[in-house]
C-alpha cells in the first residue's frame, strides 16, 4: 500500500497499534473501579511533565513520565484514604497540572509558537521520531505484560479490595503499580491520541466490549481487539482522508461501541420475538421468611 | 484447646468515637460462633478488626497463636463480606468471582493450576451455583451473590471461616443452600465466626453465641438468645426499621430470663 512507504507512516501504525493494545488492558481496571475518567485528569497532570520537558531541554516523553507518575500517585493516596474531600483535592491536581502546562510550555523557547502545544494535546504521531518509538514500544510492552500477567490479582484488588487485603494479596504495591502504570500509558498514549483523547482510547474499547460480553476475561480480550483494530483502521482512514489522527482513531471506538451497543440490543429484541414462550426465569423472589 | 481467634481487651475508635471499648473473645478450633447484637452495636467492627480491616487501637489480636500483625498465613481465613453491589464496572462471571478466592493460596504471581480449577468447581458445587459459573454475578439474585462470595471464600480451602451478615436479606432457598454449604465445611473441621441480625436456617449449626452491646460483650455463652418477640413470629413481615425498642436489648433480656 501506497501509505506505508513513509518511515513515518510505518511508525505512526507501530506507535498506534501498541497503544491500542495497551490502553484498553489498562483501562479495563479504571473502568471495573469506576474511576473512568481517572486517565483524563492523569492526562492534565502530564501537561505539566510535557512543559518541564520543553522548559528544560529534556525529552517531554521522560519528563510526562515522570510527572505524570507522581500524580497519579497522588491521586491512589487520596483515593486510598476516602476522604469526601478527596473529590476537590484531584479537581485542584487536574486543573493545576493543565495550567501549569501552559504555563511552562509557554515559556519555553520552543513552545511560543503554541503548535507543540496543539500536538502534545491533540496528538502527533506522524512526528513521531525513532527514539520516541523505542520508548512507546518498550514501555507500551512492559504495561501490556503487567496487565495481562497480574490480571487475577488486579482483578481481585478492583473487584472487591477489601477481599483482597484480608486474603493477604499487597494490595498497596498492587494499586501503585495500576497508578504508575495509568501514568505511563497515559504519557505513551500522548503521542498518538493527545492528553484530551487518552483516556477515550482506555475507557471506549473496554464499554463497546461489554455491549456484548459476560465475563471480565472476555471483555478484556475483546476490548484489546477492539482498540487493536480500530488504531490500525485509525492509522489507514486518517493517512487516506489527511484527518486529524487521534480524533479518527477514537470516533472509530465509538462507532464500534454504538456499533456493538444497537447490534446487541437488536439481538435482544428479535431473541425475545423469536421464542416467545421461553419461561421466565423461575427466580425464587428476593425475600427473608421468618424462621 | 487450640486458639484460632483471640482477642483480648480490643478497644476500637471511628474518629475519637469508642466503638469498641473493652472486647475479650477467643474462639477456639472447630466451634461455631455467631455474633449478634443491633446494628451500630459494633458487632461488624469487631470482625473487621480481627480480619485486620480496622485498625486496633488498644488491646490485642492473635490469629492462629500469631499477633495479627505478623500474622501472614491468610489463606487460612476466609471472608465473607456483606453482598457486594452487583460488582464493579465491568461484567464477572460468577467463575471468575470464585476463582479470585484461591489467590491468597497461590499468590499474585503463579497462573491458576488443576488443583486451582478443582478448589473452584467444588466451592461452586458445595453452594449449589454449579450451573452458574458462566453468568455474570450482575444477573443473579442477592442470595445467589451472597452464595457466590461463600464459594469464593471456600475456594481458598480455609481453616476459618468469618462472615459478616450472611443471610441479611437472602432468599430462603439460598438460606437453606447456604446453611448445607457451611454445614459441609464444618465436617472438614473448619471454625466459623459469624456476625448476624437474624440466625434463621443457620440456628441449629451455632454452637455459641456472643451478644455485642454498646461496644462491650453483654454476654457469651451456649444458649442462643432469643431477639425480640415479635420477630421470632413465623409470619413476620422483614423489616428491621420498624424496631422502637433496641433488640440487642431485647435480646440480652432474653438470654438473662432463660
Amino acid at each position: 500500500m501506497s501509505l506505508f512507504q513513509y518511515d513515518f507512516m510505518i511508525r505512526a501504525l507501530i506507535g498506534a497499534l501498541i497503544i491500542g493494545l495497551t490502553a484498553p488492558a489498562l483501562g479495563i481496571y479504571l473502568v471495573q473501579r469506576k474511576l473512568s475518567l481517572i486517565g483524563d485528569g492523569i492526562g492534565h497532570v502530564a501537561l505539566t511533565g510535557v512543559g518541564v520537558g520543553l522548559l528544560t531541554n529534556q525529552s517531554p516523553v521522560y519528563t510526562a513520565v515522570i510527572v505524570a507518575a507522581i500524580g497519579a500517585i497522588g491521586v491512589e493516596l487520596v483515593r486510598e484514604r476516602g476522604r469526601t474531600s478527596g473529590d476537590l483535592a484531584l479537581a485542584v491536581l487536574f486543573y493545576g497540572g493543565i495550567a501549569g502546562g501552559v504555563v511552562l510550555v509557554g515559556l519555553s523557547p520552543k513552545g511560543g509558537a503554541g503548535n507543540s502545544l496543539t500536538a502534545y494535546l491533540f496528538g502527533s504521531l506522524t512526528t513521531t521520531s525513532p527514539s520516541d518509538l523505542t520508548v512507546i514500544v518498550v514501555l507500551g510492552l512492559i504495561v501490556l505484560l503487567a496487565m495481562v500477567a497480574l490480571r487475577p490479582a488486579l482483578f481481585a484488588i478492583c473487584h472487591d479490595e477489601e477481599y483482597a487485603r484480608v486474603s493477604g494479596l499487597p494490595v498497596r504495591a498492587l494499586n501503585l503499580l495500576l497508578a504508575v502504570t495509568t501514568a505511563v500509558t497515559v504519557t505513551i498514549a500522548m503521542r498518538a491520541v493527545g492528553l484530551l483523547l487518552v483516556s477515550a482510547l482506555m475507557v471506549v474499547p473496554v464499554a463497546a466490549a461489554q455491549q456484548v460480553t459476560r465475563g471480565f476475561r472476555a471483555t478484556m480480550a475483546l476490548a484489546m481487539l477492539i482498540g487493536l483494530v480500530s488504531a490500525g483502521a485509525g492509522v489507514t482512514l486518517a493517512g487516506e482522508a489527511n484527518t486529524a489522527l487521534g480524533a479518527t482513531i477514537v470516533l472509530l471506538t465509538i462507532a464500534v461501541f454504538l456499533g456493538l451497543a444497537i447490534g446487541a440490543a437488536v439481538w435482544r429484541l428479535v431473541r425475545r420475538r423469536m421464542l416467545p414462550a421461553a419461561p421466565v426465569a423461575a427466580e425464587p423472589p428476593d425475600v427473608v421468611l421468618g424462621r | 484447646m487450640n486458639e484460632i481467634v483471640s482477642v483480648s481487651h480490643g478497644v476500637v475508635g471511628y474518629d475519637g468515637r469508642p466503638v469498641l471499648r473493652d472486647v475479650s473473645l477467643t474462639v477456639s478450633a472447630g466451634e461455631v460462633v455467631a455474633i449478634l447484637g443491633a446494628n451500630g452495636s459494633g458487632k461488624s467492627t469487631l470482625i473487621r478488626t480481627i480480619l485486620g480491616l480496622v485498625p486496633l487501637s488498644g488491646g490485642a489480636i492473635a490469629l492462629f497463636g500469631t499477633p495479627q500483625r505478623r500474622f501472614r498465613q491468610w489463606h487460612r481465613v476466609g471472608y465473607v463480606p456483606q453482598r457486594l453491589d452487583a460488582g464493579g464496572g465491568v461484567p464477572a462471571t460468577v467463575g471468575e468471582v470464585v476463582a479470585s478466592g484461591r489467590l491468597a493460596r497461590r499468590g499474585v504471581f503463579r497462573p491458576p493450576g488443576r488443583a486451582d480449577r478443582a478448589a473452584v468447581a467444588s466451592a461452586l458445587e458445595a453452594v449449589g451455583l454449579s450451573d452458574r459459573v458462566r453468568d455474570p454475578v450482575a444477573t443473579l439474585s442477592g442470595g445467589q451473590q451472597q452464595r457466590t462470595l461463600i464459594a469464593r471464600a471456600l475456594a481458598g480451602e480455609p481453616e476459618l471461616l468469618v462472615l459478616d451478615e450472611p443471610t441479611a436479606g437472602v432468599d430462603s432457598t439460598s438460606q437453606v443452600a447456604f446453611a448445607a454449604a457451611l454445614g459441609g465445611f464444618l465436617g472438614t473441621g473448619g471454625t466459623v465466626l459469624l456476625v448476624a441480625h437474624e440466625l434463621g436456617p443457620l440456628q441449629p449449626l451455632i454452637q455459641r453465641a456472643v451478644v455485642v452491646h454498646d461496644g462491650r460483650i453483654a454476654y457469651d455463652g451456649p444458649e442462643i438468645p432469643e431477639p425480640a418477640g415479635h420477630h421470632a413470629d413465623a409470619g413476620h413481615d422483614h423489616q428491621h426499621q420498624h424496631c422502637a425498642e433496641d433488640p440487642s436489648l431485647a435480646i440480652v433480656r432474653g438470654a438473662v430470663d432463660r
